[in-house]
């Protein structure tokens, strides 16, 4: 039987999570690497690539730009998600699956065709500034997200509650921020967290809409590494490791890891 | 709730889709086939290109040998984890999850140094005395196949092991009490029920692939060009707008294309009797 015991899989399984693990690890190990370049085996302990980031200005706006860009992209997702998943799921709306394909169409776009398009449209055509654009397109990125997770957690909620409220009195506007927005909780943190940290790592979306005036993170660090091989890409990739890291436990500790992948 | 509210509270999420994701895309193709002679110049030129089609060549079977290749790696890892107790199946999933949440700069990051001509592969090479200098596998197909594999690995695994979990055991249980091996109960008896879930995960793999550009890009090199580094070299080095278009809509196409072709597949070969309509 294949269970937990067998060898074979025991073997082949510890290995991959081995190889999913090491080269992480070894981005923490060249991090601290006294050499020039990133090698390895390291040649002595140094913080001094850390430090090396503050005086990197484009890691630094990089990093609040990118804050900012997946706090608003996520919570506009979150506010229009949540609208549209609770009209789908509590009203008698026909094709209800032709519109949740409608939401989630943006996933069947690549993410650089949306930033290409984006860009065309909004930057271009509209002579938008920039920073519209990236929160439009990052808000395209969050959406399906919410639609999933928190229809999800939708589909769960017991309809006799809202019944229950109205019957009780409370208006339907009062029931969806008393009653059914509370019982969502979980999933909505869930959603916003996906958002947050989907928006925050993405690299094509954003790829034509930057420039010396605004760079998000993720662009900022694959620029410094086009021109410099130095330790200071394993240093600022480490404090997003620990970035990600945080969040994680924050999750763990509010809803558990699980509801972030819709799991059990 | 009242019939009729619903309606309206869909209306910011509809006009933002079309708006922000048709109108753009719309805005792109309309340039690209205004008249006959301008698509069969765009278009035509594209297929008529020899490196044009390698890459689109190279784009498809990239993804599909990272599909394969992560299929082959998560089901085996992914029913080792889910056939844990449930503390230690937590722990692991978790430890699946760090690196999915992980920015895939840093993961690709990551393969530079192991890849790199003086990286830990050829250090390791050189001193066992396979290869007697640095042989060259980054900025190749292989590196970007290996990078690919591992930014999906995760996402295959908490997708099947979410299917597995769903599992009943004694099926397995009763395979085993009329002489199953281990190999073929899982050829036999486990694959064969996990049909759907390997497909959904195919699918995503193979999409993801197909219209990733940050692994091409930082992996792959100005040698190795596949659809969407294309599609940015196009434009912003080249500044050919229209044929960049071109090439995105072609993109489109092809992952859409396949995805609807794999859902079916999904569909046809779901035997459960929930799905038998």
């Amino acid at each position: 039987m294949l269970t937990s015991k067998n060898k074979v899989l025991t073997c082949i399984a510890i290995i991959f999570l081995i190889l999913l693990m090491l080269p992480l690890v070894l981005v923490v190990v060249t991090s601290f690497n006294t050499a020039n370049s990133i090698s390895l085996p390291i040649q002595g302990f140094t913080l001094n690539w850390y430090k090396n980031i503050l005086s990197q200005p484009d890691f630094i706006d990089g990093f609040i730009a990118s804050l900012e860009v997946a706090i608003i992209a996520s919570l506009l997702a979150l506010v229009v998600g949540v609208l549209a998943v609770y009209g789908l799921t509590r009203s008698n709306i026909h094709h209800t699956s032709a519109f949740q394909s409608f939401f989630l169409s943006p996933t069947l776009i690549p993410e650089i065709v949306i930033g290409f398009a984006l860009y065309q449209s909004v930057i271009v055509g509209l002579h938008l500034p920039v920073f519209i654009g990236l929160i439009i397109g990052h808000f395209l990125l969050c959406l399906p997200y919410v639609i999933r997770l928190v229809t999800a957690g939708m589909l769960m909620l017991d309809r006799h509650i809202e019944e229950a409220a109205w019957i009780s009195g409370c208006s339907a506007k009062k029931t969806f921020f008393l009653v059914v927005l509370p019982n969502i909780k979980a999933s909505i943190i869930a959603a916003f967290m996906m958002c947050f940290i989907n928006s925050f790592n993405n690299i094509p979306i954003s790829l034509f809409m930057n420039g010396p005036e605004l760079t998000l993170l993720p662009q900022a660090i694959m620029n410094y590494l086009q021109n410099n091989y130095d330790p200071t890409v394993s240093a600022i990739s480490v404090v997003l490791m620990v970035f990600t890291g945080v969040l994680m436990i924050l999750v763990e500790k509010f809803i558990g890891v699980n509801e972030l992948t819709g799991g059990k | 709730m009242r019939a009729n509210n619903g309606k309206y509270l869909l209306l910011p999420a509809l006009i933002s889709v079309a708006l922000f994701t048709f109108y753009p895309i719309i805005q792109i193709a309309l340039p690209t086939i205004k008249d006959f002679s301008t698509f069969k110049d765009l278009y035509g030129s594209f297929f008529t290109s020899t490196y044009n089609v390698r890459v689109l060549g190279r784009t498809f079977l990239i993804a599909v040998i990272t599909t394969f290749i992560v299929l082959l790696i998560g089901l085996p890892v992914s029913l080792w984890i889910a056939r844990q107790k449930k503390n230690l199946r937590q722990v692991l999933s978790i430890l699946i999850l760090f690196p999915m949440l992980t920015n895939a700069v840093v993961r690709n990051f990551a393969w530079i140094i192991i890849l790199g001509r003086d990286g830990i592969v050829n250090k390791l090479l050189m001193a066992i005395g396979i290869i007697s200098k640095p042989a060259s596998i980054l900025y190749t197909n292989t590196s970007i196949v290996i990078g690919s594999v591992y930014l999906f690995l995760p996402i295959m695994i908490t997708s099947l092991i979410g299917s597995i979990s769903e599992l009943n055991i004694e099926v397995e249980e009763a395979a085993a009490v009329l002489g199953s091996n281990p190999f073929s109960t899982l050829i036999r008896v486990i694959l064969p029920q996990l049909t759907t879930g390997l497909l959904t995960g195919a699918i995503l793999v193979f999409a993801g692939t197909m219209t990733a550009y940050t692994t091409p890009q930082i992996l792959g090199g100005n040698k190795h060009l596949v659809m969407s580094t294309l599609i940015y070299q196009q434009a912003m080095t080249l500044g050919n707008w229209n044929s960049a278009s071109a090439i995105a809509l072609i993109l489109i196409l092809v992952s859409a294309l396949s995805m609807i072709l794999m859902k079916k597949g999904v569909k046809l070969l779901d035997r459960r009797p929930d799905n038998a309509n």
